[in-house]
């Protein structure tokens, strides 16, 4: 069968060039970004009737005040990792609160998970920093900035951390218990290891998106990378070179910290899978 | 009989409207293995998980070796009286609940040092040879995702022995596992009642009643109907229940 299979004509079918999928992704993306930089090339020119401006860049400013505007990014970095620190502490208080049946601190968390998630962001940090002080309490805005960061992601990640402990089986609590272990032993020594490794990725992408809303802050004029962004261009009407050389960075910092959070879940998807094989 | 290792009086359970045990009373005595049958929903379980109080009583007492707990408390003194029970009575769940970020050797130290503070030589020691026992010795650094089912309950009925516990429940130890698989569970829980250890088990294996039990009791909606040596509560049952449960089962 298979020698006459082989006699027959073989149909000269129309071979399309067959692209693999990963290579056109790699060359559209070049093309997207190549599109992206041409709009601020500066190039002028005319297509018949139709002129084609694209946007011209101070590149003066740009090599001027890139550097002082750069070293807002340590304090960007600095305001997001106490942030993070801050709001996943009291993340997981605020869960434990709202599983736990002890009426005054349930609703007290309820009560703050609601109001957090119920008001914006941007002002939560006016209130901390401009209207805190007519009652006295006075704080700085790495203070302030903190403080409102924390407070606002705490809210919306406790309901994270809620999730990934109730994600933990209800065995696991019974063996523990039919071991004698209290349930704070238990939740300690049991569960929460195992919520952390389920969460662990929703807690990155939380980061990723404090570090940007660290800009937040150049409101209250602390001095960031906005703040400086905006202080470098705001004068100079350099609106569009100030904003980029700051959106590079804020770009740049994402991109490492997503970098880093895929090789953190590709190791913990290992450790598993090295589990599985003894 | 020698004065009972557990008493339950008067246990009354409910779930909302459902009455699950209904005044159950037990005395197991020191060494006795116990085989606890019964159609699904007669309350096996809930009596097992009321034992060492997974499940709050909503009336009556139990004692083990000594502690005597009465259901419907709230108080601190409750809770650690509680604890003291639990240290005293091992179970074995029909779905294994290994701690799975653990290894077989830390899942067998962690109530020793934890609960009982005990030093870690002494418990790692004990654990080895209760592995040994279990017939897992080469597998005490493996996690249990690793293991088949039968090995997985082996570990946790050494698990649960690592408390030295004075009386082990069972619950359905064998159900979840591969037919293939059940012989080398049962083998281990023959050979602990060999050695003297005190059990309750709920279960399905009318073999293993019949060689290892020294009593049978057939429980119906929430009641105790029938019980007796193996011989006669499964080859000549008087309760008509008992009798259609056998038959479906054997
Ligand atoms: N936590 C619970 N909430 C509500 N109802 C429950 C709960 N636990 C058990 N029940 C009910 O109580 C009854 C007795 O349950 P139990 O688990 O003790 O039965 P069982 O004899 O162990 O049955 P099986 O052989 O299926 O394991 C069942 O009807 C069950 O649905
Ligand atoms: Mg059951």
């Amino acid at each position: 069968m298979a020698s006459r299979a082989s006699k027959l004509p073989t149909p000269s079918a129309p071979r399309r060039l067959r692209v693999p999928f990963r290579t056109a992704l790699l060359i559209w993306w070049c093309i997207w970004l190549a599109l992206l930089l041409f709009f601020f090339s500066g190039v002028q020119f005319s297509i018949g009737p139709i002129q084609i401006r694209t946007i011209v860049l101070n590149t003066n400013f740009i090599a001027e005040f890139w550097p002082f505007i750069s070293r807002g990014v340590l304090m960007t970095l600095q305001l997001a990792l106490v942030s993070i620190v801050c709001a996943s502490t009291l993340a997981l208080l605020a869960a434990l609160a709202r599983l736990s049946r002890v009426a005054p601190l349930n609703s007290l968390a309820g009560l703050y998970i609601s109001l957090m998630r119920g008001t914006p962001l941007f002002l939560q940090f006016l209130f901390i920093y401009a209207a805190l002080p007519r009652v006295g309490l006075i704080f700085d805005a790495f203070t302030s900035a903190a403080i409102a960061l924390s407070l606002n992601y705490g809210a919306y990640m406790s309901e994270i951390f809620r999730a990934g402990i109730q994600a933990v089986g209800r065995g696991q609590t019974e063996a523990a218990y039919a071991l004698g272990m209290t349930p704070w032993q238990t939740m300690r020594r049991i569960v929460l290891p195992q919520a952390f490794r389920i969460i662990t990725p929703d807690i990155g992408n939380q980061f990723i998106a404090m570090q940007k809303d660290t800009s937040l802050a150049s409101a209250i004029g602390l001095g960031e990378l906005m703040q400086l962004a905006r202080q470098a261009g705001n004068p100079r009407q350099a609106f569009f070179e100030a904003l980029i050389v700051a959106a590079l960075w804020y770009w740049l910092l994402t991109i490492v910290f997503s970098f880093g959070q895929s090789l953190l879940e590709k190791r913990m998807a290992r450790s598993d899978r090295h589990q599985e094989q003894g | 009989m020698a004065a009972p290792i557990v008493q339950v009086e008067h246990l009354y359970k409910r779930f909302g409207e459902l009455e699950v045990l209904k005044g159950v009373n037990l005395a197991v005595a020191p060494r006795e293995v116990l085989c606890l049958i019964g159609r699904s929903g007669s309350g096996k379980s809930t009596l097992l998980r009321c034992i060492n109080f997974l499940e709050e009583p909503d009336a009556g007492t139990i004692s083990v070796a000594g502690i005597t707990v009465p259901a419907g408390e709230r108080s601190g003194a409750h809770k650690r009286h509680l604890r003291e029970l639990r240290e005293r009575v091992g179970m074995v769940f029909q779905q294994f609940n290994l701690f799975p970020h653990k290894t077989v050797l830390e899942n067998l130290i962690e109530a020793p040092l934890v609960v009982k503070r005990q030093q870690r030589e002494s418990a790692v020691a004990l654990a080895e040879a209760l592995l040994a026992q279990v017939g897992l010795a080469d597998k005490r650094d493996v996690y249990p995702s690793t293991l088949s089912g039968g090995q997985q309950q082996r570990v946790a009925i050494a698990r649960a022995l690592a408390m030295q516990p004075q009386v082990m429940l069972f619950d359905e130890p064998t159900s979840a596992l591969d037919p293939e698989l059940t012989g080398e569970v049962l083998e281990v829980m023959k050979n602990l009642a060999r050695n003297g250890m005190t059990m309750l088990v709920v279960t399905h294996e009318m073999g293993f009643a019949r060689e290892v039990a020294d009593r049978v009791i057939f429980m119906d909606g929430g009641l105790f109907v029938e019980e007796g040596t193996p011989e006669q509560c499964l080859e000549n049952p008087r309760d008509e229940r008992t009798r259609r449960f056998l038959e479906r089962v054997l």
